[in-house]
């Protein structure tokens, strides 16, 4: 297999999700598939050849860097999983980074 | 014949001549949703009140003189993409009661026409999927056979208006989430060329892959809505500044004389259905019938197409997911702490496919396989995109089936990730090049399953297509 359980765990920590070890499993199989696929690539001969990592050429598409007006502020607040006088409540970053010290 | 079984063109010439309103459309309708969505499971939301609101206003602005093309008439968009105060989930339990405080810029251009909202399509999670079994909220049934797949990513937007639950739909395609799903359900399914409309509020999959299209009964009714959707947007810096052409002027001229080319690739392809090859082949006697030179061409990197889309769409996916943690917006799992929350609410929010997806992007992007997997595919993409440049030098269009197989049953694939990617055989070149791409219903086969047919255009020549598409109907 391309990747093993300990590099699907490995991953999963690094994209923030949980898994069971019934899907660590799983992926590692489906995912090993997948990358074994790919090997295909290696097939074309790529030297000298440029990246594509866009297709219109388009260059510096910029607007101006000013502050505008939310239309949509009381929408927003309302999206929000929890909410305290009109700001966002979010558990404490730094509770563990104390710890750790 | 039952409203909603109008066209977008029948609709507007009886709205217009007051042969009925956009009311009696838009409950018929309803109705229709009511009585078959329970087995198509196409709409995740019917906005029942407030598309009858809408209805009344677009009748309003008829009587008065002052309706555009789009006005009055019914139409259906993929929970992909953002309504304003309607629930978008994008079909994953994280966005469950989401509820956008703003329309995608292509559904405000058509809701400031007065058109009508009935209702959000259930799609692959975040469009990750080719038979709509991704959806956190049950697969979609083909209408055409119920125990087969409706497509995917966008496979309730097909089914509904296959079934005639709205009169057209809006959805997304990044690899082929639009034109595969026309072809299992038999309509049009339009991708745009990249750059072409607007993808602002469009929950993002692969950015440099997703556009927004329409899908519909006729390619007249693609050609009108694409008129009204198109267009440069200062809130997508990808959009180009190109003027948006009328599509529908002149789509019913001839094609005498137009070059098409027949990719040999695509007709070599083992897996390719005997019967989907010969009624696509019935396609290319017509367009020779009709007076078109056909030529056989060849596009030599097309079976590295999956491998490249494979690699890229994961990799922007897991980057443009990471929005989704449970914090700002969406649904918030109880976590000991900050990390334990985000990964928890990932956890339960995402169905098995979309942590695939993110999995497999994270893993490619990561230092030590980035320049094997990333790179390499961005490389490789330069070639599948040389070669539609050096073809398109030679002839106006290609013709190619859609899908090499038409409908299969559910359940069948599920298993089988890298075959279920495999689905994606001949819609991801075009994507991996940011040509436009139309699928157009060309038969049925032995079993009543629809073949749908592809045209393949150089970018931003969506009226060539069109006209041949048109052509062919």
């Amino acid at each position: 297999m391309s990747i093993s359980i300990e590099d699907v765990k490995k991953i999963a920590q690094l994209a923030r999700i949980k898994l069971t070890s019934e899907e660590e499993r799983r992926h590692a199989e489906t995912i090993s598939a997948v990358l074994d696929y790919m090997k295909i690539l290696n097939e074309v001969d790529t030297k000298g050849v440029k990246q594509t990592s866009q297709v219109t050429g388009l260059e510096d598409v910029v607007r101006e860097d000013a502050p505008r007006d939310c239309e949509f502020k009381k929408e927003i607040i309302e999206q929000m999983p929890a909410v305290r006088e009109n700001e966002l409540v979010v558990p404490g970053v730094f509770e563990n980074a104390e710890e750790e010290l | 014949m039952n409203l909603n079984e109008l066209t977008i063109k029948q609709a507007q010439e009886g709205l217009q001549k007051g042969k009925f309103s956009s009311v009696e459309i838009t409950q018929a309708c309803l109705k229709k949703i009511k009585e078959r969505n329970k087995v198509i499971n196409a709409f995740l939301t019917v906005c029942e009140e407030s598309a009858l609101e809408e209805a009344k206003i677009a009748d309003g602005l008829i009587k008065e003189g002052s309706a555009s093309p789009l006005t009055g008439i019914p139409f259906a968009v993929k929970d992909a993409i953002c309504t304003a105060g309607v629930r978008s989930t994008g079909s994953a339990k994280i966005l469950d009661n989401y509820i956008p405080p703003f329309d995608a810029t292509v559904i405000s251009k058509i809701r400031k026409q007065g058109g009508v909202l009935i209702g959000k399509n259930n799609c692959d999670a975040f469009g990750h999927g080719a038979s709509n079994e991704n959806s956190m909220y049950g697969p979609v049934r083909n209408p055409r056979d119920t125990s087969k797949v409706a497509g995917g990513s966008s496979g309730g937007s097909a089914a509904a208006v296959a079934d005639n639950m709205c009169i057209y739909s809006i959805a997304e395609d990044t690899g082929g989430s639009i034109r595969q799903p026309a072809s299992f359900c038999g309509v049009v399914g339009l991708r745009p060329s990249y750059g072409r409309n607007s993808r602002h509020g469009i929950m993002p999959m692969g950015s440099s892959l997703d556009t927004v299209g329409p899908m519909t009964k006729t390619v007249e009714d693609m050609a009108i809505v694409m008129r009204e959707i198109a267009g440069n947007d200062p809130l997508d810096a990808t959009t180009v500044p190109d003027a948006v052409p009328d599509y529908l002027d002149g789509i019913e001229e001839k094609i005498k004389g137009m070059k098409i080319g027949i990719p040999k690739e695509y007709y070599d392809l083992e897996g390719l259905d005997d019967e989907v090859k010969e009624i696509t082949e019935k396609q290319i006697d017509k367009l020779k019938k009709l007076g078109c030179e056909v030529e056989e061409v060849s596009l030599p990197h097309t079976k590295y197409s999956i491998a490249v889309y494979y690699i890229i769409v994961p990799s922007e996916d897991s980057s443009n997911l990471g929005r989704l943690d449970g914090i700002r917006y969406g649904a918030r799992a109880n976590g000991k702490d900050l990390y334990d929350l985000y990964a928890q609410s990932r956890a339960q929010g995402f169905p098995e496919e979309v942590k695939r997806r993110i999995l497999i992007g994270t893993y490619a992007l990561s230092a030590g396989y980035y320049d094997a997997y990333y790179k390499k595919a961005q490389t490789v993409r330069t070639l599948i995109k040389n070669d539609f440049d050096d073809v398109f030098k030679k002839v106006d269009a290609l013709i190619t089936p859609t899908s090499p197989f038409p409908a299969f049953g559910i359940g069948e694939k599920q298993n089988d990730p890298l075959a279920m990617y495999m689905a994606d055989v001949m819609v991801s070149p075009a994507a991996v090049a940011g040509m436009p791409a139309i699928s157009i219903p060309v038969g049925n086969n032995s079993k009543g399953l629809p073949v749908g047919a592809q045209i393949t255009g150089p970018r931003l020549k969506e009226k060539i297509i069109l006209k041949i598409a048109n052509n062919l109907k």
